[in-house]
């Protein structure tokens, strides 16, 4: 038990110093790192907990994917450094803002855990009580069973917000020329070579 | 305390173990490709050092320890050195699952192939990393380019590893050769094989998918301005990766370490021989594609991963899924 404590102190201090790192830290690029390093730490904590598949997630979704946009947006924006003073002058809406979802998540979590903790009716489910099977079997027999709906609509919600930010974003460009794909393809030389006899002095017309 | 320290004392002789094979076979393998590449294009190769040359990866790797390592003035330093340690590190870490036999793995874990994407998926922070970090543009154009080739491809990797996940109904590598005993998923998931493959030539930035470094437009791309050491590091990793999508490749679809016929003078080579023969395998189909497929244009990769990959590997999954669950084929939970 003492490796398994000393794993876990490990772990958790890297991700609450991490994560007090991305608040505080100038630059911008150096938040989203610590972001990444606040994931990965998690995620072995998850792993350590015996949830291989969620902290496998986790590291799929949330560092391989959603991290990876936030460094392209950072950089791609070049906000290096926060120096503006609506975020640190007294106009800062953000610090109100932050301590106002913070106190939210931890009155949610204490009502998760307390029920979870004291209430033993609370968990719904008889399925999860199953120790013989991998968690990944676990997960897999409850949400496409019990939590059929649910999951279901987790997805259309997701498929309407990636289908709005698209319609956001796009724009019809005049002016651009479009090659076809198709006709890249299928040319062939008796299609695309013409031989013309060009009389003197007149040249010959390519009409586009 | 003492137990511990045993055991930590013989984790990190298997490791070396494992990294030592790995490190010399990226060696040999780089070998390998640039040999193959002179073959195809009727030159004999690095045939100088060492028998059949085999030893011109070690002077190169001499010549670049003993180089200098330049840093940038205007590079960010600790991300700038960093980068090509975590494409190192990313690409070595991956080979702790990878099963060479059933007994010969170093961690067999419950949910090996998600470990290996989830790693895979990593991959891409080095090349960002380097490319931001060296302050300058063509780096920085190829860590872009890269960056949104690697995350495109991902998603056909992910569904393509859900066909074959369907069929085996296990997350563990193990599990997953054992299930194709019977038949290899070469066979039934033949697609699912194909768009793999040049998937994972997209995923570690080979030909022709090599936009990120295309030497014609970007200098050398992400790796532009590294030199000496920090160079040889991505190139190992580089290779690591190709290696290890080989790998991946072979445990999917080929039967990993299971031979070609379960009949007497074929099952007698030991199994480690039959993965290291499939690695090669694969291996050699890259240098072969590398040597004889010239490169993609942007906006044709683009296309290429979105539209038609993805759709048509989303399609082949829900037949897949239709077939099995009509012929009542879908693996058994055992409750």
């Amino acid at each position: 038990m003492i490796a398994h404590s000393i794993f876990f102190y490990f772990f958790s201090v890297i991700a609450i110093f991490s994560s007090l790192m991305v608040i505080t830290s100038r630059s911008t690029i150096n938040s989203v790192f610590f972001l990444i390093l606040d994931f990965i730490s998690v995620g072995c904590l998850f792993i350590m907990v015996g949830a291989e598949f969620l902290g496998m997630i986790l590291l799929i979704v949330y560092v391989g994917a959603v991290a990876v946009l936030f460094l392209f947006v950072v950089m791609m924006l070049n906000v290096a450094e926060q120096k503006q003073s609506w975020f640190i002058g007294k106009k800062s809406t953000h610090i109100p803002t932050g301590l106002i979802v913070s106190v939210l998540i931890l009155l949610e979590l204490l009502v998760v855990v307390g029920g979870w903790k004291y209430k033993e009716d609370l968990m719904s489910s008889s399925t999860l009580v199953l120790s013989n099977v991998s968690n990944t079997h676990q997960l897999g027999l409850v949400m496409y069973t019990d939590y059929i709906l649910y999951f279901q609509l987790a997805g259309i919600v997701l498929l309407l917000a990636m289908i709005g930010a698209i319609l956001l974003t796009f724009r019809e460009r005049v002016g651009v020329k479009k090659q076809s794909y198709i006709n890249q393809i299928s040319r062939n030389p008796s299609s695309s070579i013409e031989l013309i006899e060009a009389k003197s002095n007149q040249g010959v017309k390519v009409d586009d | 305390m003492i137990e511990y320290l045993q055991i930590l004392g013989q984790e990190i002789y298997k490791i070396i173990f494992l990294l030592v094979p790995i490190l010399v076979s990226v060696a040999m393998i780089v070998w390998l490709d640039r040999r193959v590449w002179g073959l195809v294009q009727k030159r004999r190769g690095p045939n100088v050092v060492g028998p059949f040359g085999l030893f011109q990866t070690l002077a190169d790797a001499l010549k670049y320890i003993f180089k200098e390592i330049i840093i940038p003035a205007s590079a960010n330093k600790v991300v700038f050195i960093l980068a090509p340690i975590v494409t190192m590190t990313l690409a070595l870490v991956a080979w702790a699952v990878i099963p060479m036999s059933e007994n010969l793995v170093l961690a067999n874990i419950n949910v090996g192939i998600l470990y290996l994407f989830a790693v895979s998926s990593l991959g891409v922070y080095g090349i960002i990393m380097g490319g931001w970090a060296s302050n300058s543009k063509y780096p920085f154009l190829g860590a872009i380019r890269s960056a949104a080739q690697m995350v495109s491809y991902e998603v056909s990797i992910g569904i393509i590893i859900i066909n074959v996940l369907l069929c085996v109904g296990s997350l563990n590598l193990n599990e997953i050769v054992i299930a194709q005993k019977e038949l290899w998923y070469v066979i039934p998931l033949f697609p699912m094989f194909v768009i793999f493959f040049i998937s994972a030539l997209a995923e570690t930035n080979r030909p022709p998918f090599d936009l990120p470094e295309a030497e014609a437009e970007l200098v050398a791309g992400y790796q532009t301005e590294y030199s000496g050491m920090m160079y040889a590091m991505f190139w190992l990793g580089e290779y690591a990766n190709i290696l290890l999508m080989c790998a991946m490749g072979s445990i999917l679809f080929l039967g990993g370490w299971l031979p070609v016929m379960d009949v007497y003078p074929l099952n007698a080579i030991p199994a480690p021989f039959w993965m290291i023969l499939k690695i090669l395998f694969l291996f050699f189909l890259f240098a072969l594609i590398k040597a004889i497929v010239p490169r993609y244009r942007y906006d044709q990769l683009m296309r290429l991963g979105w539209k038609i990959f993805l759709p048509f590997s989303l399609i082949y999954l829900v037949l897949t899924a239709s077939f099995l669950f009509y012929f009542d084929k879908l693996p058994k939970v055992n409750v």
